[in-house]
C-alpha cells in the first residue's frame, strides 16, 4: 500500500528484466561438502576482490603515517635504532656473536629487516581483520581483500626499508652478487610463512584476545632463537633450537642470497617452502569457512 | 521464468547471550565446519535460544517487504543471514542477482582520509567497480552535498555530512535485492526526503526488505510486512494489518492517579453515539465523567490530553483555552466534552485528564491513561493527527 503520491512510482527501469541472474544460496551445510564449488568460489573471490584490496591498501598506506611529522621515516628509524643497539652491544663485548661473513652492522641490519618482514606478515593479517570487525559484521564483501591489502602493505614497507639496506651495503662495501636475484624468492617465502601462521591462528585470535597477546610474547622470544643478530650456531643446544626453528632456513638462506654467502640451509628452506604452500591453502580455506561463525560471535 | 528474487525456506538461527559460552560454541562450530564433526545444528545447547525461528517468505522484483517487530525479535539476525554474513542453522535462503545493503552507512570510512579518498574505499567495499565509481563520482558528491569538503578529512565532517556521504555512495548500487536497515532516521529533513525518493526509486527495480521502527515509513514503502516477535513470525500479510498488530505489541499504559486529591472523578465514559472504545477516523468523540472539587476552590480548569501508545502527548483540549469557566459549587457535576471529529491516525490512544486550580499550575487530580481507545483504518499517515481539510482546484 503506497500512499505518498509525491514519490514517482511508475516503472521505467533502465535494466533489462528477465535476464538470467546468478543465484546465491545460503544453507547450514559445510561448504567442504562441495570442494569443487568451494575452490571455484575462492579463486573467483580472489579475482573479484582485486579492486577492493587495492582501495583498502591505498587507504591503509595513506592512513599509516598521515598524522605523523616524520611520516615514512618511521619505517627506517626503527630498524636503524635496533641495529645501532646490537652493534653497540657487540662492539662493547657485552654480547659476542662471533665472526660474520660481512661487516656486523650490515649483517645485523639484514637480519632485523628480514625478521621484521616476517613478524609483520605474521601479525598484520590478524590485526587488519580485527580492525575490520565493524565492516565484517555489517557488509558482505570478499574477505580475501583484507588479507591482500595487509600483505601489500607489509611488502611495500619492506621494500622501502630495502633502500636503507642497500645504502648500508654500499657504505660497508658488501659486494653485490648475482645470487641477489634469488633473494625476492626468500623474502616472499618468509612473508608467506608468517601469513600462513596468521591464517591458522585467525579463528581463535578473533574469538579470544589471549591469542594476540600471546603472539606478541611469542614473536619476541622467537626473535632470540632465530639467527637474526648472530650467525647460525654450529653446536650445542643453540644449534638444535635454531635447527628446529622453521624460520632459520628461510632467514639464513635469504640473507646468504642477499650477501653472497655459501648456502648452508637450502634443504630446510625447500622443505619449509613446500610445507608453507600446502598449509597456506589450508589456512585460506579455514579463514573462509570460519568467517561466518566468527562474524556471528563477535557481534556488531 | 518467475521473478522471485528472494526465497526463504524455514530458516532458523540460534543465538547465545552468554559471552563465554558463545565464544566456546564459536570454536566448536568452526571446528565442526572444517572437520564435519560438529554439534548438531538442530538442537539447542545450554544457554542458546532460537533468535530466528522457522521463517519463510518469498519476494519478487518490485515488491517491498517490511520487517517489523520489537527489539530482540531477530530482525537484524535475519537480515545478516540474507546478506550472507552469517549462516542459517536450519533452512535455506536463495537469492538471485546482485545483493545490495543499506545497513551500515559509511562502512570502511577512515576518519583521517578525505571525503574523496573515502568515496573510493566505501564504494569498493560495497562492491562497486572502479569504473562505476568513476562514472558516478560527481553524482555522489552532488547527492551528498559536500562539494566544498571533498578534500577535508572525514573526521572534520559533521555527523550529518558523514551519513549523507555514506548514503550517497550506497545509493549508487543498482541491486536486484536491496536490504535496508533503519539507516534513514538520521540527517536533516531535506536530505531525508531525498533518501526516500531514492529508495522509492530503488524499490521499483529491486526486491526490497525494509527493517524499520518508523511505521509511517513502513506504510509508505511496503507492499506487505512480516511481524516478528521473539524469533517467530507472528504475521505475514497486508501492511496496515501488520502495523496494527505491531502497535498492539507495545506498552500498554496503565491507569495512574496523582495530584492533591482535592478533586474526584467517577464514571468516565467515552462515546460515539453509543459507548465504545473503537472509533473510525472523523467519528464524533464524547467524553463524560462526574466531577467533584473541594469547595475551597472557586473555579477550576480541566485539561484533557490524548496520548499515543508510548505515552507521548499528541493533542489537548484545555477548558481555559476553550473559554469555558467552571464555577465550583462543591457538589458533584456531570462534565461532557465533545470533539466533533476525531482526526487521528489508526492506532491505540489514551485519555489523560487533569483538573487544575484557577492558576493552572496545581494538580487537583491527574488521571494518567484514564481510558484506552482505538482508532481503526487502513490509512497510515506520518503524523498522529490527520486534519480533515477541504481541497479545491481551480483553473487560473
Amino acid at each position: 500500500m503506497r500512499h505518498d503520491s509525491q514519490l514517482t512510482l511508475d516503472t521505467d527501469s533502465d535494466r533489462e528484466i528477465g535476464e538470467e541472474l546468478p543465484e546465491t544460496v545460503y544453507s547450514p551445510e559445510s561448504q567442504l561438502l562441495n570442494p569443487r564449488r568451494l575452490l571455484g568460489r575462492m579463486f573467483g573471490d580472489l579475482k573479484a576482490c582485486r579492486f577492493l584490496a587495492w582501495r583498502l591498501f591505498v587507504r591503509n598506506m595513506a592512513a599509516q603515517h598521515r598524522q605523523t611529522v616524520l611520516g615514512y621515516l618511521w619505517l627506517l628509524l626503527i630498524p636503524v635504532v635496533q641495529t645501532l643497539v646490537w652493534v653497540f652491544l657487540n662492539s662493547q663485548k657485552i654480547i659476542n656473536v662471533g665472526v660474520t661473513d660481512i661487516p656486523y652492522p650490515a649483517f645485523v641490519l639484514t637480519g632485523t629487516l628480514l625478521w621484521q618482514g616476517f613478524a609483520e606478515a605474521l601479525q598484520s593479517p590478524i590485526q587488519r581483520v580485527q580492525e575490520s570487525k565493524a565492516m565484517l559484521t555489517k557488509i558482505h564483501f570478499p574477505h580475501e581483500a583484507i588479507l591482500l591489502a595487509a600483505m601489500g602493505q607489509v611488502m611495500v614497507n619492506f621494500g622501502i626499508r630495502l633502500v636503507l639496506m642497500f645504502a648500508v651495503y654500499l657504505w660497508f662495501g658488501v659486494p653485490l652478487t648475482t645470487s641477489i636475484l634469488l633473494a625476492p624468492l626468500g623474502i616472499l617465502a618468509m612473508m608467506a610463512f608468517g601469513m600462513m601462521i596468521s591464517l591458522l591462528l585467525m579463528p581463535l585470535a578473533m574469538l579470544y584476545g589471549d591469542v594476540q597477546r600471546m603472539l606478541v610474547v611469542a614473536v619476541s622470544i622467537w626473535f632470540f632463537v632465530t639467527p637474526v643478530i648472530y650467525p647460525a650456531p654450529d653446536g650445542g643446544l643453540a644449534a638444535l633450537v635454531t635447527k628446529l626453528n622453521p624460520v632459520t632456513p628461510l632467514l639464513v638462506t635469504t640473507r646468504q642470497w642477499l650477501t653472497g654467502g655459501d648456502l648452508t640451509h637450502l634443504g630446510g628452506f625447500i622443505f619449509v617452502v613446500v610445507a608453507t604452500l600446502i598449509l597456506s591453502i589450508f589456512g585460506w580455506i579455514v579463514y573462509r569457512l570460519a568467517m561466518p561463525h566468527l562474524v556471528e560471535r563477535i557481534g556488531s | 521464468m518467475s521473478d522471485v528474487l528472494i526465497k526463504v525456506d524455514n530458516v532458523s538461527k540460534k543465538f547465545c547471550r552468554d559471552l563465554k559460552k558463545s565464544l566456546w560454541y564459536g570454536v566448536k562450530d568452526v571446528a565442526g565446519e572444517i572437520t564435519g564433526w560438529g554439534d548438531s545444528k538442530d538442537e539447542l545447547r545450554p544457554g542458546e535460544f532460537w533468535s530466528v525461528n522457522d521463517v519463510s517468505f518469498e519476494l519478487k522484483r518490485g515488491e517491498c517487504l517490511g520487517l517489523i517487530g520489537p527489539n530482540g525479535a531477530g530482525k537484524s539476525t535475519l537480515l545478516k543471514m540474507l546478506n550472507g554474513l552469517i549462516k542459517p542453522d536450519k533452512g535455506r535462503i536463495s537469492m538471485r542477482g546482485r545483493v545490495g545493503a543499506l545497513i551500515e552507512l559509511g562502512a570502511g570510512f577512515n576518519p583521517i582520509l578525505t571525503g574523496r579518498e573515502n568515496i573510493y574505499v566505501n564504494g569498493a567495499v560495497l562492491g562497486l567497480t572502479k569504473e562505476e565509481i568513476g562514472r558516478k563520482f560527481d553524482e555522489i558528491v552532488e547527492f551528498a552535498e559536500i562539494e566544498e569538503f571533498l578534500d577535508t578529512p572525514v573526521q572534520n565532517y559533521s555527523s550529518g555530512m558523514k551519513v549523507r556521504l555514506g548514503f550517497a555512495v550506497a545509493a549508487r548500487l543498482e541491486p536486484d535485492v536491496l536490504l535496508i536497515d533503519e539507516v534513514l532516521a538520521v540527517g536533516d529533513i531535506g536530505f531525508r526526503s531525498k533518501c526516500y525518493s531514492k529508495i522509492a526509486d530503488l524499490v521499483k527495480r529491486s526486491a526490497v526488505i525494509f527493517v524499520s521502527h518508523q511505521m509511517p515509513q513502513v506504510a509508505k514503502l511496503c507492499d506487505k510486512v512480516i511481524v516478528q516477535r521473539q524469533g517467530l513470525t507472528k504475521f505475514l500479510g497486508k501492511t496496515h494489518e501488520g502495523i496494527q498488530l505491531y502497535n498492539n505489541m507495545f506498552g500498554e499504559q496503565e491507569t495512574k492517579t496523582a495530584g492533591t486529591g482535592e478533586a474526584k472523578i467517577h464514571n468516565i465514559k467515552i462515546k460515539s453515539g453509543a459507548e465504545t472504545d473503537i472509533f473510525k477516523y472523523n467519528d464524533s468523540f464524547h467524553v463524560k465523567f462526574d466531577l467533584e472539587v473541594n469547595s475551597d476552590y472557586e473555579t477550576y480548569i480541566i485539561s484533557l490530553g490524548i496520548m499515543g501508545q508510548d505515552g507521548s502527548l499528541i493533542a489537548q483540549c484545555h477548558s481555559k483555552y476553550n473559554n469555558t469557566v467552571f464555577k465550583n459549587d462543591g457538589r458533584k457535576n456531570k462534565i461532557t466534552l465533545v470533539i466533533e471529529k476525531l482526526m487521528l491516525n489508526p492506532g491505540t490512544y489514551y485519555l489523560n485528564i487533569i483538573v487544575f486550580d484557577e492558576g493552572n499550575n496545581k494538580h487537583l487530580l491527574w488521571i494518567y491513561a484514564a481510558k484506552e481507545f482505538i482508532v481503526k483504518g487502513d490509512f497510515f499517515g506520518g503524523c498522529p493527527i490527520q486534519l480533515d481539510a477541504a481541497w479545491r482546484m481551480e483553473a487560473i
